[in-house]
């Protein structure tokens, strides 16, 4: 029979002359009816997955966007709208380079771009934040290997670039279109916190409440802030420990300067209202990938960020320091994840 | 009532609407059983019997001289017609004694000791051992070896392991409900055998109705017997979050139960040790919930060990069509099967015929947490199957990895569709090897 079949072939070997391999003997034991999905356990899940938390998150930032557009006019649309495409075309072309498939679908691109686009101030040029995002996404987060690998927070490296790179441009700020002294548009003027730092000029609560007071786009509004990251807080998409070490800690220790001499330092209330605390406390510190992974860790982080921003503000020469004090502790959390690592159950640790 | 817990765990769906309310029925007697040698958690039996030889229900056909190991006995009245390698449920393949069916039942059995109160504790741990009694929750630990603990090691609390948190399953329940006065006889039994007074029941707070009927024989029964309610969490029923839960006593990592003074068994386990000791009869049977979105007609099956899973699901009515996986044993733990000529073994709890629920491409980590946040053990999965994936297994072993009870909750809640679960498992096999070889050196 083989003979045969390989001179139909003209003599060549093909797989006909192969030895017949035996029969299965387990074969005549059974004949599967239906193909079965063989897979390890578990074989339920969770409806949780990286999209769903990724849009979330664009979602829970609408209120910002839509409290920045409002004092700041249209350009604050544009400057938000030109760094999250930025930041979607350098993901994909970096993606096209390295042949990953395109993953500008899971939306951390679209975070990066807004986060970035609400720390600019709003005189800031459309060019200029353009140059953030790319510089972000590129630097911050793809030479890292993606989602998931990158160390900093992208959008806050990007900003640290901006202001590295333009200093000046980066300080210069404008009053809301809505502000009751806006008299005359784009005047220069000086953030809350600047004014209180460098002239000793307290701003009037409600307003840095509703956010009708100079600073970056979306940081103003301390209630759009908080409106959105209630929703993260609620679905678990943030970890709530987090803010809350974060903005205790301002308010504690704020509070003991405070105390100290009323008089040099701001009151914990206007810490915690001015400035881009609020922003930076619920979504960029809160930053999954950057965050550290062990609820003890959580705390570490918030409180080490809080200690940080204060310093910063209180003695350092910037008015503002949300960006760095977050910045520096994304870069321990690597170290805390380590040192916090809880105890497993039964563990008798020496 | 106060709800007791452990710390940490998942929420996944129940899916025990389809059987919870439903009676125990009696599986029609299939005309092949294959009985695996191996069902129990130790050593593999050696065969009593050859091909042509005829057996009885309840005979002795599968032996072995080691402590750690279970005698297996003839379920149906019939003819050998093979010892050979089959497919076994838990994977692979086992020695395996084919019956053929000849007849109805022609008993052999153990003597019978109605009156258990006046029998030797000795006596009574050999009949269980005889009887070829395991743990019927999953883990199919040889009961006779739990109930001789060594000396240094006092029992003082003894828990029954009513929680059936796995999804879809509701054979315990059913137990419960149906067999209550066998549950608690059982229970007396194994708690005479340790020399424990105290006695607890741990049920999930999602069966109110076996709580309630349990409660009121524990009343009755004039032990110091108490029925604990859970909250209803996953894995309520792993034995070290059983003991925490009720006792907060907490096992030593890498200890057993008897380490903190406490003996766990399973409800199913129970009613078996009682239709051993007073009916004399060995363990052939047991229920199993045959479920799932795919099963025509879940039910709550009473079957003989070696059933093939496919005669239990023709009496459900058959699958229906769109069936991807069927596994023995709930969702979370449950082992997927590649046919349905397997037999029922000891360990099986259930059958479940489901789709294909989520089997999406893994993400790269993003550090979100939900694993360490939902691991009962305190572990920190994300970390340990990715060692386990770098072949770093030394840092595995440090990180604690072999207390990893593998309930699969990391991977449940991961919104990156990471199979940490499943590393974590190839790191334990691998960090197991690792220290064996150091040993060896």
């Amino acid at each position: 029979m083989i003979e045969e079949k390989s001179n139909i072939n003209g003599g060549r070997s093909t797989e006909a002359s192969k030895p017949k391999k035996k029969p299965d003997p387990r074969k005549k034991l059974y004949q599967p009816e239906r193909v079965l999905i063989l897979a390890s356990s578990p074989h339920l899940s969770s409806t949780e997955s990286v999209y769903k938390i990724m849009w979330s998150v664009v979602g829970a930032l609408v209120p910002a966007v839509a409290a920045s557009i409002y004092f700041f006019g249209f350009s604050a649309l544009w400057m938000i709208l030109s760094c999250v495409l930025a930041a979607l075309v350098t993901e994909a072309i970096i993606n096209f380079v390295k042949k990953d498939g395109l993953k500008i679908k899971d939306g951390s691109a679209v975070i990066t771009g807004l986060l970035l686009a609400l720390t600019l101030p709003p005189s800031f040029s459309i060019s200029g934040g353009v140059l953030g995002a790319v510089f972000g996404i590129a630097i911050g987060k793809q030479i890292f290997g993606g989602l998931g690998y990158n160390i900093f927070n992208p959008a806050l490296l990007g900003r640290a670039f901006l202001q590295a790179a333009f200093p000046v441009a980066m300080t210069t700020w404008t009053y809301p279109q809505t502000a009751k002294y806006a008299t005359i548009d784009a005047v220069s003027t000086a953030t809350p916190l600047g004014m209180f730092k460098f002239e000793h000029i307290l701003t009037d609560y409600n307003d840095l409440l509703l956010g009708n007071v100079s600073g970056s786009l979306g940081e103003t509004s301390v209630i759009a802030i908080f409106l959105g990251a209630l929703y993260l807080i609620v679905k678990r998409y943030a970890d709530w420990r987090i803010p809350v070490s974060f903005i205790g800690t301002v308010f504690l220790v704020g509070g003991l300067f405070w105390q100290v001499d009323p008089v040099k330092y701001p009151d914990p209330v206007f810490h915690l209202l001015s400035g881009g605390l609020m922003l930076g406390a619920f979504f960029m510190a809160t930053d999954m990938v950057t965050s550290p992974i062990t609820p003890k860790g959580s705390w570490i982080f918030g409180v080490g960020a809080g200690i940080l921003l204060l310093m910063i503000r209180l003695y350092g020469g910037l008015s503002e320091g949300v960006m760095y004090s977050i910045l520096l502790m994304n870069a321990v959390t690597p170290l805390i994840n380590r040192y916090t690592r809880p105890k497993y159950f039964g563990e008798v640790r020496a | 009532m106060k709800v007791h817990t452990f710390k940490k765990g998942i929420h996944p769906v129940e899916f025990k609407r389809y059987t919870s309310s439903k009676k125990i029925e009696v599986l029609s007697l299939p005309d092949d059983v294959y009985i695996p040698l191996q069902q129990h958690f130790g050593v593999c039996c050696d065969p009593l019997v050859k091909k042509g030889d005829e057996v009885k229900t309840g005979q002795l056909i599968g032996v072995s001289d080691a402590f750690i190991s279970s005698p297996i006995h003839a379920t149906v009245t019939g003819v050998v017609k093979a010892v050979c390698s089959f497919p076994h449920p838990a994977g692979g393949y086992v020695q395996t004694i084919h019956i053929h069916r000849t007849g109805n039942d022609e008993w052999d059995l153990l003597p019978a000791y109605e009156d258990w109160k006046s029998i030797s504790i000795k006596k009574l741990n050999s009949q269980i051992r005889d009887a070829g009694i395991v743990g019927l929750g999953g883990a199919a630990f040889p009961t006779h070896v739990k109930l001789a603990p060594p000396e240094e090691k006092p029992i003082d609390t003894f828990i029954l392991n009513g929680c059936e948190c796995e999804p879809y399953l509701t054979a315990d329940h059913r137990v419960m409900v149906e067999m209550a006065e066998k549950v608690l006889t059982g229970m007396k039994i194994l708690m005479r055998v340790l020399g424990v007074g105290k006695g607890y029941i741990g049920i999930e707070m999602n069966k109110p109705d076996a709580i309630d009927i349990m409660s009121a024989k524990a009343a009755q029964s004039g032990s110091d017997i108490q029925v604990t309610p859970l909250e209803v969490k996953y894995p309520q029923g792993a034995e070290k979050m059983l003991i925490y839960a009720i006792l907060k006593r907490k096992v030593p990592a890498g200890g057993l139960p008897m380490d903190v003074g406490v003996v766990v068994n399973n409800v199913g386990t129970a009613v078996s040790v009682t239709e051993a000791v007073t009916e004399g009869k060995p363990l052939i049977q047991r229920v199993v919930t045959v479920t799932g979105d795919r099963i025509k007609e879940p039910k709550n099956l009473l079957m003989r060990i070696g059933t093939p899973f496919q005669h239990a699901i023709d009496y459900c009515n058959g699958l229906m069509n769109g069936t991807a996986k069927v596994f023995m044993g709930g969702p979370m733990m449950g082992i997927a099967q590649h046919n349905l000529s397997v037999p029922v073994v000891k360990a099986t709890s259930g059958i479940v015929a489901s789709t294909r629920v989520r089997e999406l491409e893994s993400l790269p980590c993003i550090r979100c947490g939900n694993c360490v946040r939902s691991c009962s053990m305190y572990l920190v999965p994300t970390r340990l199957a990715r060692l386990s994936e770098l072949g770093n297994y030394s840092e595995a072993y440090e990180l604690g990895i072999l207390n990893c009870v593998e309930c699969g909750s990391c991977a449940f809640e991961c919104p990156s569709s990471i199979p940490l679960v499943q590393w974590i498992r190839v790191g334990k096999l691998r960090v197991g090897e690792m220290l064996q070889q150091q040993a060896k050196n």
